[in-house]
Parts: structure tokens; sequence; C-alpha cells
């Protein structure tokens, strides 16, 4: 455990006094404090490109009162520092007052092991499957240009003091192992990426040649993409392959259901709590709870204990998600949704792992039902315009349907469509959910949270595939 | 206040001592410090104050040709300690690379020509929110608007770079910026768009009114959005968006991506790759320019270069290692270009509205659709229907389409350039692009 008081002036006695003095007068708030350690290793061009390691240190400060939030970070953990942010949180909130509120939850359960990833498997061990893993890829014969692979691990100790001296505390390790490939043949050249991860160490995911798999799926999307024609444009039926592709689900749906854009009103699903927004049959949940997978927490970073959300189930729109602030204003409850990239940054409502649950139909059977269209396997970003419900997201796999069968790859296209109304198009859902690989990270106002994703093969009625063969 | 030149020297002299104790052949040490306080409205109240105080190091450690690096923000001294111990072992182990070293020594930046990129001037919260009431007032002076969020930053910061060659030098930076998103609602449907002033200095900056009134206009002219039928169609771009093309020349001619053979631009030097009229420049020098910089990120002095002349690619962007491994000089673009921009074309905006009876005018796009090995470009895009020079009907829920080969060769620009971005481009015409629809 991370004892953030030993080296300073700043004692954890003067802390508590300082937050609940500051807090005092307020509805919510706290002292947030992280020390984080990560590395990247990466493998590039046939050689170590870059190693490096990062120790960061500091602490957030946070007053709310009403809907303002008052917010000062710091990397000097000192009595001057705090002192500072102190009167700085209560310059912006001098004229208001509110009533703290001290009931949070506590839990006993933890969703991964206290275990620093880093230090788990030696630095020479991950020089030498890097290496291994260049001379496994390229093997593969001359059309390989380009193989990058990479080690990113992180372990991050955080506590939180709230006023009265109640503190909680987590320790979160994640790491990540992602594979790159670019192939080239008659002049042509194309990418393919891999990557897998969680909140275990390096070797849980690597183990048993695992690493092998992650090579060969990079080297086959590529060997796709080489054979791929231009993608079609204007609108069709769309069958979504299971796992990954559930980024949909998290760009069309899930930021518009995020407490603070509902609060403001400015997500185009406000107004639509209790009423339909998918077809029946379409159950979607934001799961935290799940063991050791990527979105997973065992708090999030307000101290509230994660949880599995009912976002919308058979259709109908039943919860959003919540960090303390959006669910007092809301009068709700916090869902375990309040999460920050860093102390450098203030609490917002997040996705953890969006799932999309089971169907009871086969994706052969999607398939058959479809005369033209296409079927998307897997996909790079994502883009969604929360006030619009507008969102896009690129194939980087996709084939072309031609009478209930699977024809060739196609390439480049972009899926474009509306959240509030592609839920409806959503004509028969998938018996085999599957869970993404462990590599998403979401951006919302400048900051990125690891989170996951699932769902099953899904059919869409109608979306805009954006191509350039018309 | 930001912590002074003396202050963030010792620190990075302390990383490169202790380095060259410890075993490094060379090093080189940043060092920077940044104060920043915003304030957010939403709806005429304040919503939220942020002040951050951040101070970072980061060090690169050479042992011959093995390499390795550092970061951190915990700055106890015993911290600091172990970090670079802990860096040293990890370089001995790492493999070498023929690439690898400090650039030379007569490229490194030595004049240092003043470009006032550091104001002294401090606007406090309360004068903050005042300006930001008044951009609210503006916004919501049009009734279609029913929900405004406005914010204004400040930002100073000083850093030094040095290396175990003696460069040692550094330099404060301050910058201001207000932005304004309104949101405005007809017939259950809602739209968002946006303004924002972003300067070193403080007087420099837009009225609040010219912020609120233009994102309001902006963001009703949004409302009502019809889907156009797919069609090959010829393309305007906003300046908001044409200088994405230049951020996506940047990253192909940069010489990590020619040397790793990633960029559809590879030896293509001396090609034409633009049409004839196009001219395209990287000027660092520019007085209180937002990308302007007096030395690139490794110290090697960076001077203008006229990248694309009258359509043919003149220059890569190198650093030191991949210029090592291409056989070239660095030219001082690592970390990338400085103030990026086109000359301006001799058409008058209004003019090149009208080039074309029926084009689509656009103004936001989304998504990652760059293929930077391939040309491939596909996003989703809003945006409005022109006829014979004027403005019809907005546009949403489609995807563009075109590769960025032809994309380049097919551009015609304005004559409206101006300096609002560290990159900036007039407004764009791009013939034969396709649109996905209906």
């Amino acid at each position: 455990m991370t004892d953030f008081f030993n080296k300073t002036d700043l004692s954890r006695k003067d802390a508590e006094n300082i937050v609940s003095d500051t807090l005092n007068n307020c509805d919510d708030g706290e002292l947030y404090l992280e020390n984080s350690k990560s590395e990247s290793i990466i493998l590039d061009d046939d050689r170590i490109k870059s190693s490096s390691y990062s120790s960061d240190l500091g602490y957030g400060l946070r007053a709310i009162t009403g809907e303002v939030v008052a917010y000062s970070h710091s990397n000097e953990i000192s009595k001057n520092s705090l002192k500072q942010s102190a009167d700085n949180l209560k310059s912006t909130l001098k004229s208001k007052k509110g009533t703290y509120n001290n009931s949070i939850s506590k839990t006993n359960e933890k969703f991964y092991n206290n275990i620093n990833p880093i230090e788990k498997k030696s630095l020479n061990s991950k020089l030498e499957l890097l290496k291994e893993v260049n001379n496994y890829v390229r093997s593969k014969g001359a059309i390989v240009q380009q193989v990058t692979a990479s080690f990113a691990g992180e372990h991050k100790a955080i506590e939180i003091i709230r006023s009265g001296g109640e503190v909680l505390t987590d320790v979160r390790p994640l790491i990540r192992f992602n594979v790159s490939v670019m192939l080239e043949n008659n002049g042509k050249k194309e990418t393919g990426v891999y990557g897998i991860g969680g909140r275990q160490s390096y070797d849980d995911y690597l183990k048993d040649d695992n690493w092998k798999k992650v090579c060969d799926e990079a080297f086959r999307i590529a060997s796709v993409n080489l054979d791929s024609k231009p993608a079609p444009a204007g609108e069709m039926k769309v069958v979504l392959g299971p796992g990954w592709p559930a980024i949909l689900i998290h760009e069309a749906i899930g930021h518009g259901l995020e407490g603070d854009f509902n609060r403001k009103k400015t997500s185009a699903f406000h107004d639509l709590m209790g009423q339909r927004v998918a077809s029946e049959g379409v159950t979607i949940v934001d799961d935290g709870t799940l063991h050791n997978r990527r979105g997973s927490l065992t708090i999030d970073d307000e101290g509230t204990p994660t949880e599995k959300t009912i976002l919308i189930e058979n259709g109908i729109l039943k919860n959003f998600m919540q960090d303390r602030l959006n669910a007092r204003l809301m009068n709700t409850r916090s869902t375990g949704s309040g999460r920050r990239e860093s102390y450098k940054h203030v609490v917002l409502p997040r996705m953890r792992n969006t799932m999309m649950l089971n169907g009871k139909y086969s994706q052969e059977e999607m398939i058959r039902s479809v005369d033209k269209g296409i079927f998307a396997v897997s996909f790079g970003g994502g883009q969604v315009d929360i006030t619009s419900g507008k969102f896009v997201f690129n194939c980087t796999e996709a084939y072309e349907i031609i009478n209930g069968k699977i024809g060739s790859s196609i390439k480049g296209a972009t899926l474009i469509g509306d959240g509030p109304s592609i839920l409806k198009e959503v004509s028969l859902v998938g018996n085999n959910m599957m869970l993404d690989p462990g590599i998403g990270t979401c951006g919302k106002a400048g900051q990125g949270v690891p989170v996951g994703v699932a769902q099953p093969s899904i059919l869409i009625d109608k979306m805009t595939v954006g191509g350039t063969q018309l | 206040m930001v912590k002074d030149k003396d202050h963030l020297k010792k620190i990075a002299s302390f990383c490169i001592d202790v380095a060259k104790k410890l075993g490094a052949t060379s090093s080189s040490a940043a060092v920077m410090h940044s104060i920043s306080e915003t304030v957010n409205f939403r709806n005429k109240k304040i919503d939220e104050s942020d002040r951050s105080d951040s101070l970072g190091v980061s060090l690169t450690i050479y042992i011959g040709k093995k390499k390795s690096s550092i970061s951190s923000s915990n700055l106890f001294e015993e911290n600091i300690r172990e970090l670079i111990e802990r860096c040293i072992e990890t370089t001995k182990i790492t493999p070498e690379d023929e690439f690898n070293s400090l650039p030379d020594k007569e490229l490194l930046a030595t004049e240092i020509k003043d470009l006032n990129l550091y104001d002294t001037d401090h606007i406090s919260n309360d004068e903050k929110i005042e300006y930001l009431k008044e951009v609210e007032e503006s916004a919501f002076e049009k009734k279609e608007i029913i929900n405004t969020e406005t914010g204004f930053s400040e930002m100073k910061s000083n850093f030094i770079l040095a290396n175990s060659d003696g460069f040692l030098n550094g330099y404060k930076s301050s910058s201001f910026s207000a932005s304004c998103v309104a949101v405005a609602k007809t017939n259950g449907k809602m739209e968002r768009d946006y303004e924002f002033t972003s300067t070193c200095h403080l007087h420099d900056m837009a009225r609040p009114n010219q912020i609120g009134s233009i994102a309001a206009k902006k963001t009703i002219q949004k409302l009502g959005p019809k889907k156009i039928e797919s069609e090959k169609i010829n393309i305007i771009f906003d300046r908001r968006i044409s200088k994405g093309i230049l951020s996506t020349l940047a990253s192909t001619i940069s010489a990590s991506s020619i040397a790793r053979g990633t960029s559809f631009l590879k030896d293509k030097i001396n090609e034409e790759i633009f049409s004839s009229s196009i001219n395209i420049y990287d000027k660092p020098n520019i007085i209180k320019g937002l990308g302007s910089r007096y030395f690139d990120s490794e110290g090697v002095k960076t001077e203008k270069l006229k990248l694309v002349d009258q359509g043919t690619l003149k220059h890569y962007l190198v650093d030191t290692y991949y210029g090592k491994k291409l056989d070239m000089k660095s030219n001082g673009r690592c970390g990338g270009t400085s103030n990026l921009f086109f000359e301006k074309g001799s058409i008058s905006y209004k003019d090149l509205l009208k080039l074309n009876a029926k084009c689509l005018y656009i103004t936001e796009t989304i998504g990652h659709g760059s293929n930077l090995v391939t040309g491939d470009y596909s996003v989703g895009a809003t945006g409005f229907m022109i006829e014979n020079g004027v403005f019809k009907y907005p546009v949403s829920e489609i995807t563009i389409a075109g590769n960025f080969k032809d994309i380049f060769k097919n551009i015609t620009l304005a004559d409206d350039l101006e300096f609002k971005y560290a990159t900036n481009a007039p407004t764009m015409l791009i013939e034969g692009m396709v649109v996905a629809g209906k």
C-alpha cells in the first residue's frame, strides 16, 4: 500500500483537517491521491524502438455545492500546496452553502488482485518475447513489411479521503499486449492490428503460446485486407460480428446514457426514460464487476463500489450511468460510474464494460436473411455527437453479403448512424455473446479510461455504409 | 506563478549529473512546469473551476548506442534517483540501435530571437466569469438556443531542455482561450455547434459577444438537417476541416512514417503530389504564433520550410533518429510541425462557392477514417447543400470518402487564410469525392 504522507511535511491528520475544513459547507467532495507506475516497451522496424518507465504522484482536491464543481490538483503533496488548493476551492464556492452527504457504501469484494504487473515479468523476458514475436511474424513470408509489438503495463494505487476522515483505497493493475503487422503485395499495402489485455499479469494472457494467436490474428486481418475491394456506398443491411464490434453500442447508445449529458439535457436520450429505445429482445448492461476485465473496478474514482447496471431491458430504457454529483441532482443513486483518467482530471460518469446480452438467433441465420449488405467483423475507432445522436465507426475487417452468402472482403468502410434510432433497427440478436479481447480506451472531455465491450452478433436492418462505390 | 528558469535548470542538471555518475555516456532531460486556471459556465451559471499545477521531468539515457527513458511527476529527490538507477539498469540490457544518439552539436539552437510567446498579464477567475457572462448573453439573444456551455482557460508554462552536450535552454509561454458550445432545438431535435478564441496574449482574444453570437448562429443554421442521396459531388471544406488535410500531410511526410514505409508518400520527394497552384509552408518563427517555437523537442534549431512548392513535395519532417536512418540531417521537426499553412489561393470565398452549380459544404467530420498507409479516407460528416453559391439546407448523417492521393490533386483554395490555430488552411474546394447517404 502506498503511504502518501511519509515523505512530506503534510501529515495524514493535517490532510484530514484541511479536507474537513474545506468541505464543511459543501454537498460533496474529497481528496483523491494517486501513485501510479507505468511502462511501455515497443519493438518496431526489427529493433527495440523504445523502453520507457513513468512514475507519477499527485492529488486532486474537489468540492461540490449544488451544481458547481471546484477542483484543484497538483503533483506536489505538501501542506502549502494543499492549502493553496483549498483556498482556490473556497473562492469558487464562497457564496454557496451545502450539506455534506456522508453516506457512501462499502464493499469487501475485489474484482482483481493486488499485483504489480510491471515487476511480475522481468525486462529481459519481455525483450526476449518481443524478439520472438518479430521473428515469428516475419517468418510468415516476404510480404511482411513491418512488425510492431508492444507491452504496456500499469500499477495504480489510489486513496480517497472524505470529509470526516473516511478513507477508501484501491490498487489497480492493467496490461496490454499489442501486435501490428503491415503486409505488401503487388504494390498494395495493408495493416492488421490485434491485442489482448486486462487486470492480470502479462503471463496470464501470454502463456501457452497465446501470444502466437495475437500475431496470427493481426496477420490474418492484414491478409484479408490485401485482397479487399472498395466498399459500397449507401444504405443497406449490416450484420455485426460478436465481441469488439460492440463499440457500436458504446458509441451509439452508451455515451448518450451517461448521467451528465442527461442532467444537462444535451443527450438525445434525456427525455426517453421508461420508453422504448430499442427492439424487443435488446438488453444492454454496463458492468464494472467482471473479474479482471479491462473496464472493471472494485470501487470507482469517488469510492463507490461498482455494480452491474441495467441500461436497457428488453428495449425499454431503465437507467442512466451516474456519478455522485449527477445522481444527487437527478434524485437517484450513483451506479459506481464516476471515473477519472488521473488525479489531473475531474470525475465524470463513464462506461465500464458495456454489453448487449444474448438473444436466440445464430449468426448463420442472420447472414442467410440478407440479400445485399455487409458483415462487419472488426472496427477501428468510433465517435459520437451526443446532441444530434449521430455516430460513426470504421471497419477494419468487413465483407459484402450477397444473396445470403458472405462474399469478398471490403476495405475502408465507415458506418454512420443515428444513436436513438439505431437500436430500433436491430431485428435479430444472436446467441453467441463474446467479450472483446481487452483493448478498449474510451475518450471523453480529453480523458481516456480503459473500458470493455461485449455483444452477440446482431442484424441491423438499415445503416449507411460510407464507401466509394456507388 | 510558474517556476523560474533557475529552478527548472537545477532539476534538469541534477538528472544529467546523476545519470553521468551512474554510467550514462550521454543524456537529455526536459523539465516542464505549468499552471492553468479554468472556469466553466453553463446556462449563465458557474459550473466548474479547475486549477492545475503540474511539474514534470523526463530523461533519456544513452549508454553507447543503447537507450531508455523515464518520466515522472514524483519529484522527491530520492524517487528521481531511484528512477535514474532503474533507467540505467534498463538501458544496459536494451539492445543497441545504431541510430540512437543526441542531435549533432552544430544543429543545436544557439541564437534565440524573442517571439513574444509569453504574456505576463493575468486574468482573475472573477474577470473570466464577467467575460463568460457576456458570451452567454449574446448566445441567448437567439430564442432557438436552449443550452450553452462556455469556458475560459489561462495557462502559463515554463520549460527547460538540457543535454549532456551542454545544451541548456528553454522559454516561457502563455495561452488564453475561451469557447462557447451552444445547443438549439426545433421539433424535438437538437443540434450543437461552437466558436472559440485562442491566443498567446490576453488582449488579442476575440470579443466575448462575437464568440457567443457566432456559436449561436452556427448552431441554428444546423437545425432541421436532411439526409441526401448517395452521389459523387464536389465538396467544400470549411476552414475548420480544411486544415485537417495539412495534418494528414504532416503525418505522412514525417521521417518516421517514411523510414518505416507506412506512408503513401514514401519516395515522393520532388514529385508533384498537389496541383501546381499549391504551396505549403511550416514557419516556426511567427511572432505570437500558436505553433511557434525556438527549437524542436531535441534542441535542434528550426527554420522556415517550404514543404510543398508549386505542388511538388520538397521536404520530409526530419528528427535526429529517423534522419540518421534515412541519411538526412534533422530539420528541427522532432515533435512535428510548428505553424503549418497553405499559401492562400487567388479566388474569393464567395466565388469559390459559386464555382459549381451544386456542392456540399462540410463544417464537421467525425470518426477516425484516415488510413495513412493506403491514403483511403472515409468519415462521417455534417454540413450544408449549396446551390449557385447559396446555402440551401443543412445535411447530416452522411459519409464522405475518397483517397488522399486524388484529393491532394483536386484542391482549389480560397483567399481567406487566417491564423486561428497552429495549423491553418483557407476554405477549400475538392472535386470528385463520394458521398454516402440514403
